[in-house]
């Protein structure tokens, strides 16, 4: 049996323990409960299992086969080759969690660097090892609120994906936290400040804004958000896509206590949403509420420098149920990547690929409301995704999809007063012909 | 000799930066908005970067580099086949919201692993949805009080669990919000039924169970111990870390498991990315399906598609779907192996365990508490050595290292003292696991102060893990000041 090398010395290995039958060593299992195989297939070559998959592989259609303008939380980048070398070194991606530090070096380095890296881009102090993903991000950011001012409310914005706030609700519901929302403003798709300053007060944790937001749009009253939370003494958690961060104000500028997003997008391809990556970062003062592995830099006994995991008391392998979270697993390739990214890009290269997707942003934006019918649903600053409102969303979807190409995210079924409203996004990814494509497209299925 | 790769690698922000120019950030969005610092990264060449990576990756230890036998972690052999299938572009550039018409290949993928996981457990439903073992125990606990909710049992807040649990059923149990109850175990190393009975009652929402046990030793009273659990009302919960031990052998819906999760990245072999991402598959028996998170992969003539429409399902866990990257190696696994080849699989992690744990005790160098035949992992202690020498299960660990071996998982399971968790899984030769029990018994005969002050191989020696405590340096940023981090 292939990968298991000790098949053919079965024999000789029993008879050096005394035994006749591989059985003896399941002797302990009642005879009741016992089976006899699987009802499974038997298995295959490499060779037959490689065709089955590539037969498999046809009935999906990549990007690349059928160009599509999704967002809505997770849309796709270049991954320059680089970063698929690096994670493709086995050292790394066959490695488990480095709890021996003295042969995990390179792992450990990498992730301090990681951490460093993401502390830049927030604005925090610290950050984390990862998380599973944006949307658990903020399920552990609000519990961690709860931890820190032992209040028991946490206010979300009313346009947050309804997968967020499902998420949020499954990690909250156990500490009984009451999960608030504030409306957004309808015509601009940024939060109705006015209803933020109502729902806010001295019972609540903490108030998790995002921005940009998943209407795409940029939240820019944020000083007057913080300080709204600042008179009630809330914790203010901010949701970032990290590649709009290049050109927009890093959340540690405007008051944020704990920064949160999906990082994906640095370096990760899409994978059908997963494997995913939850940044976490935070101020200095909440360090020990962190939920999930941080990697601290110190001494080897000769005093060269050297990594390990740290501030492990707050963790489910020592606290068991008084850990800060039951986190084990992370998402450590994923974070690696995401490091291996960043210093590809490098300062110059962030601040060009986000201005890049801002203003492909807005072009696309522009050329689709030239089509008469088309508007836009919101009059915010937007990032590279924005809300367009047509005629016959239905219409629009098949026709595209019709002519191969993926438009934008249906919003109705999700935001029942967003009807026949579509959500785009675009990237560096998207070829001018095929947004070309997609306009004259849309003209046709008006 | 084992000899590391030692390179004195400098951070990335400690590089020489060849492209950094200065330069002004265009204004693009609002004043309140509007960056006017660069964010403050490297500007490196690609040459600097990949080198920079390389030279880390030669100081880590992988599956590749040997022998990895950390006890409940199941470090088996990654099939390349799995790593490159599931790189392939058909697969890895796919928007989770694209139309399902044109994402039938992954969601037939994913349907028909969900029927393989139900087979090799005996659980009627699964989802695929937990990002890893401890999001699954999270999931399986939010379904656990979905199901008593259902039922108008309202007041179900504890949750029971043996000694030698892993850490994350008792994190997990507190997050959903339920109490913990930890019961000893037997002289045994088993569940104890009498405690057992004495603890459960009408408060009792779930029973968290390994088995075999984290001491590797299956329980063999479980028929008893779901009769109980189930008579108090209660739900009997599996923690599938061990499940590589019993593979087509026994399954746990067979031994009256209500909830199972798996983790793909254990038994499935798909690898641990130093961390993740993992997966951490759910099953269930038919009870409880109504609960499970949406949404359901269906079938439908030969369509495949999504099914929202559960008014009891408990939501969302995770964004998306699960982590998809890697349940497409496990399913790949599974169709190599087969389920003769899976049955194999287990067969040979039994017999290279006990193996290695037979040569090891008739050494009489080291101990083994508790009863003799073990499962696919066992647990020796190195008390004898600490009296006799002063040696720990730490210095053991450290000086394996070496040897150019990766250590056992030390310290683990709490109940035994100098613990060496060993699991050396079916992928290892018998010459490796010679080489490995050679090692062992030659360290407990070295001279301790070697051992004691081991690893002397290895890219940087024994680390000051108290000093990263008192000292905390946790970006580039606070090593420039770490005083002011202190106060």
């Amino acid at each position: 049996m292939q990968f298991i090398p000790n098949s053919a010395l079965k024999n000789n290995m029993l008879k050096e323990l005394g035994l006749h039958d591989i059985g003896d060593l399941f002797s302990d299992i009642p005879q009741k409960i016992r089976v006899k195989n699987l009802h499974l297939p038997q298995g295959h070559t490499q060779q037959e299992v490689e065709e089955h998959m590539r037969l498999l592989a046809q009935q999906n259609k990549s990007f690349y086969e059928m160009p599509s303008f999704l967002g809505g939380g997770m849309i796709p980048h270049y991954i320059p080759a680089v970063v698929k070398s690096v994670i493709s070194r086995s050292e790394f991606y066959t490695a488990y969690t480095p709890y021996q530090p003295e042969t995990s070096q390179g792992f450990l380095q990498a992730i301090f660097e990681y951490q460093s890296l993401i502390a830049e881009l927030t604005g925090m102090d610290v950050s984390n090892a990862s998380l599973y993903d944006g949307a658990t991000a903020v399920g552990e950011a609000a519990l961690m609120c709860t931890r820190i001012n032992k209040r028991k409310t946490f206010v979300v914005p009313g346009n947050i994906s309804w997968e967020k706030k499902s998420v949020l609700m499954n990690y909250t519901k156990g500490a009984g936290i009451r999960i608030k929302e504030v409306a957004y403003d309808k015509k601009t798709g940024m939060i109705d400040l006015e209803s933020l300053k109502k729902t806010i007060d001295t019972e609540t944790a903490g108030f998790y804004l995002e921005n940009p937001n998943f209407f795409g749009v940029f939240e820019d009253r944020v000083d007057e958000i913080h300080s709204i939370l600042q008179k009630n003494q809330s914790m203010f958690v901010v949701g970032i896509d990290p590649i709009s961060l290049g050109i927009c104000k890093s959340p540690g500028e405007y008051g944020a206590d704990i920064v949160i997003g999906e990082g994906k997008s640095l370096g990760n391809p899409l994978d059908f949403g997963g494997s995913t990556l939850g940044i976490f970062a935070c101020k200095n003062e909440f360090l020990r509420q962190i939920p999930g592995r941080i990697i601290g830099m110190t001494k080897d006994q000769q005093g060269k420098r050297a990594f390990c995991m740290t501030l492990q008391t707050r963790e489910q392998h020592i606290r068991r149920e008084k850990a800060t979270s039951n986190i084990c697993t992370n998402e450590g390739l994923c974070m690696l990547a995401a490091a291996t990214y960043l210093s590809w890009l490098g300062s110059k290269g962030l601040h060009e690929l986000s201005t890049i997707n801002y203003e492909r942003g807005q072009d696309l934006g522009k050329k689709i409301i030239a089509i008469p019918g088309f508007t836009k649903m919101f009059t915010g600053v937007h990032f590279n995704e924005f809300v367009i409102r047509c005629p016959d969303v239905k219409k629009v979807h098949k026709h595209l999809l019709r002519q191969g190409m993926q438009g934008g995210l249906l919003l109705e079924q999700w935001y029942p007063e967003l009807t026949n409203c579509m959500l785009f996004g675009i990237t560096e990814l998207h070829s001018e012909e095929s947004i070309e494509r997609l306009v004259s497209l849309l003209k046709e299925a008006r | 000799m084992y000899r590391s790769a030692v390179w004195d690698e400098p951070l990335l922000k400690e590089l020489e930066e060849i492209k950094k120019e200065h330069y002004t950030p265009q204004t693009v969005l609002p004043d309140s908005l509007q960056r006017t610092n660069p964010v403050d990264i490297p500007d490196l060449d690609e040459t600097q970067v990949m080198r920079h990576f390389f030279h880390l990756s030669q100081m880590n230890y992988g599956i590749e580099s040997g022998i990895y036998p950390l006890g409940s972690c199941t470090m088996k052999y990654n099939p390349k086949i799995c790593e490159e299938i599931s790189r392939w572009e058909q697969f890895a550039l796919l928007h989770p919201y694209q139309d399902e018409s044109t994402t039938q290949g992954t969601l037939q993928i994913m349907y028909e692993l969900e029927q393989m996981l139900c087979e090799i457990t005996g659980m009627d439903h699964f989802t695929l949805q937990p990002a890893a073992g401890a999001q699954g125990e999270f999931t399986g606990l939010l379904l656990a009080r979905a199901y008593h909710e259902s039922n108008k049992d309202f007041n179900r807040d504890e949750v029971i669990l043996p000694d030698t649990s892993h850490g994350t059923n008792p994190a997990s149990a507190a997050m959903a919000g339920y109490k913990v109850i930890e019961i000893p175990s037997t002289k045994e190393g088993t569940v104890d039924l009498g405690m057992l009975e004495k603890v459960l009652s009408e408060k009792t929402a779930c029973f968290m169970l390994t088995n075999p046990n984290t001491l590797g030793i299956f329980e063999s009273e479980i028929d008893d111990i779901a009769r109980l659990v189930h008579k108090a009302g209660a739900l009997l919960y599996y923690d599938g870390a061990n499940m590589n031990a019993i593979m087509g052998k026994a399954r746990p819906g067979d031994m009256g498991f209500d909830i199972v999760h798996l983790n793909l990245h254990k038994t499935f072999s798909t690898p641990h990315g130093g961390g993740g991402p993992g997966s951490g598959p759910v099953g269930v028996k038919q009870k409880l399906e109504r609960f499970l998170p949406v949404p359901w992969i269906m079938k439908k003539e030969d369509n495949y598609y999504f099914d929202y429409e559960y008014p009891d399902s408990i939501g969302k866990i995770k964004a998306a779907y699960g982590n998809v990257s890697v349940i497409l190696k496990a399913y790949i696994y599974i169709l190599l192996m087969g389920g003769n080849g899976l049955k194999e699989a287990s067969e040979i992690a039994v017999l290279n365990a006990n193996y290695m744990k037979k040569k090891l005790v008739d050494s009489n160098l080291y101990e083994l508490p508790y009863r003799e035949l073990r499962k696919h992992e066992f647990v020796i202690s190195c008390e004898r050595l600490l009296s006799n020498k002063g040696i720990r299960a730490l210095d053991i660990g450290k000086r394996l290292l070496d040897y150019g071996l990766h250590p056992p998982t030390v310290y683990f399971p709490l109940i035994v003292k100098e613990a060496l968790m060993i699991e050396p899984t079916e992928s290892e030769s018998k010459k490796t696991l010679d080489i490995y029990i050679d090692a062992l018994l030659k360290i407990a005969q070295e001279d301790p102060s070697l051992t004691k002050s081991a690893p002397h191989n290895t890219a940087v020696r024994r680390i000051d893990e108290i000093g990263a405590v008192k000292n905390p340096i946790f970006t580039w940023k606070t090593l420039e000041k770490p005083k002011e981090l202190m106060t």
